[in-house]
């Protein structure tokens, strides 16, 4: 058993989920997003990073690992909620075009925003919990107890949020806001604080992915979200962008697909991994692969 | 009671209403009748605050409904089922329930016990979504989700449009029923008015944006000029 575990199949396997599992969490601030505004939100990665950046220059002040997960997923929520009142909300009712040209240019005023404070240099957050890989029979077990946390916190916020949609008043409000604005406020819900509390959970879970990232071994660099944030748009839409579970199931496909075209053929190639299963999920189920698909009447 | 004076909405230049003034008592039901584009529906909408009127007052018996937010309204005891009726088709059927719910104090059991005894239908489809509807269901789901809230108001925007005439009779006949056992005030906005009026105890004719008639259900019904010119009721 251990000599299989410390094979370079179960390496890739367990690389795979730790990368898989940071698209899941920004697929799922996405699947938030849209479940509670029906707004694809380009800049999610790039608020997640400010948001990461700002905890890690408290660290340089000596505050902790768990304080900087507190002040970096706080002053992502504060900055989704300010980002839904000041951006996005003169946008509502206008063409669907509009919230995405803006917030692609929001994107790039964060990315040069961070690099001009920050400078365009790789920071790092010392990890809480050791990278190094578990042993078994003196042989390596390519897990350690950081990939375990991940996973965790991973699953935890999946449940979460999916107990949220399914289960609370403002779940299902979120979801009414979204989907049918002018109905809900016919039948008082307070479409506006919807909104705004849709964008502050999603960009909360964001933060969470931003500061794994820094916590792992490469660091995190003010444009290191683009292409992370690319693979976790294709791992919600093939999961399904109204499935929490669907995010976190697409996040870690995409996450194992790349590792293995990596390991198996080309690190140039990986990206493509991730193109090739959704055009495929795509053509099996255009609502993805975890959505329900619903007969309507006509 | 709502009591609406000197109501008037534009749309740019396109006057919607003009000096709209009625009163619609409780535990009757006030039918809104007229030609497409007489302003019936928009006078609905801005009664609910999802259109801010030009001039005119509308007050909830002594509590002004002006300026409100729209959620605001609809928490006052103003239920609106707007024309479409506005199912959330993405939505179960209890879920929807569960929504219209939210905005009052109603134990949320004992309403839909409540409202699947009233529409037995709805009972056994409770777990669908509302996609899977029909027509007639999506109305009787759009009245429960209404209803749920306990409204001292009921707005009803075209709610036989595209209903068999049998299942309209029906409704038409529940939403008597319901005025009269839960002391609602009912507006009806109607273009079948041979429907409305026959259940309605007053009637207000709009045309163009003005109120060209108002009174007695019935003597509005009977007057044939009304029927011919405004009504589009073929005269025996």
């Amino acid at each position: 058993m251990s000599v299989f575990l410390s094979s370079p199949f179960m390496h890739n396997i367990f690389a795979g989920l730790a990368q898989g599992i940071i698209y899941s969490l920004v697929a799922l601030s996405l699947v938030i997003i849209w479940q509670s505004t029906h707004v694809l939100n380009f800049a999610q990665g790039a608020m997640a990073m400010i948001a990461t950046y700002i905890g890690m220059t408290e660290i340089d002040r000596g505050i902790g690992y768990w304080w900087c997960v507190i002040i970096s997923v706080l002053v992502g929520m504060a900055l989704g909620g300010v980002t839904e009142r000041v951006l996005i909300r003169p946008l509502y009712g206008k063409p669907e075009i509009n919230p995405i040209v803006v917030m692609v240019g929001f994107l790039g005023f964060l990315e040069a925003l961070a690099a001009a404070i920050w400078t365009s240099t790789t920071r790092n957050i010392t990890e809480p919990f050791s990278q190094i890989y578990f042993k078994s029979n003196g042989h390596l077990v390519f897990l350690s107890s950081f990939i375990i946390f991940q996973i965790v916190l991973a699953m935890g916020i999946m449940l979460s949020v999916a107990a949220l949609f399914r289960f609370t008043k403002l779940g299902l409000q979120l979801r009414a806001s979204a989907l049918a604005p002018e109905v809900s406020r016919l039948l008082g819900v307070r479409v506006s604080r919807m909104l705004t509390i849709g964008w502050i959970l999603s960009a909360g879970v964001g933060a969470i992915a931003a500061v794994i990232i820094a916590s792992g071994n490469f660091g995190l660099f003010p444009t290191d979200m683009d292409g992370i944030f690319v693979a976790s748009f294709i791992a919600a839409a093939v999961g399904g962008l109204e499935s929490p579970l669907g995010a976190v199931a697409g996040g870690l496909i995409i996450g194992l697909a790349e590792q293995f075209i990596l390991a198996y053929w080309s690190p140039d190639v990986a990206p493509l991994g991730g193109i090739i299963i959704l055009v495929v999920a795509l053509m099996i189920r255009p609502q993805g692969l975890f959505t329900k698909n619903t007969i309507r009447r006509v | 009671m709502i009591r609406v004076e000197g109501l008037s909405v534009n749309y740019g230049a396109v006057r919607a209403l003009r000096s709209v003034s009625f009163e619609a008592p409780s535990g009757q039901i006030t039918a809104v009748v007229g030609a497409n584009g007489a302003g019936k529906t928009t006078l609905l909408r801005t009664i609910s605050g999802l259109v801010s009127p030009q001039s005119g007052t509308i007050h909830l018996d002594e509590v002004s409904l002006l300026g409100l937010a729209t959620e605001k309204i609809a928490r006052l005891g103003v239920g609106h089922v707007p024309e479409g009726r506005g199912v959330i088709e993405e939505l179960t059927v209890e879920q929807n329930l569960r929504l219209g719910a939210l905005s009052s104090k109603v134990n949320l059991a004992e309403g839909l016990e409540e409202q699947y005894a009233r529409f037995p239908v709805l009972g056994d489809r409770q777990r669908k979504y509302c996609a899977t509807l029909s027509g007639g269901e999506r109305q009787m789901l759009a009245m429960a989700r209404a209803l749920i809230a306990k409204p001292q108001v009921l707005l009803l925007d075209e709610p036989s449009l595209g209903l068999a005439p049998q299942v309209t009779a029906q409704l038409m006949k529940a939403i008597r029923q319901l005025c009269e056992t839960q002391d609602l005030t009912v507006i009806l906005v109607e273009q079948n008015a041979k429907s409305a009026l026959r259940i309605a105890h007053q009637a207000l004719v709009l045309h163009l944006g003005s109120v060209v008639a108002s009174g007695d259900a019935a003597t509005v019904a009977a007057d044939e000029d009304l029927r011919r010119y405004y009504l589009g009721v073929a005269v025996s």
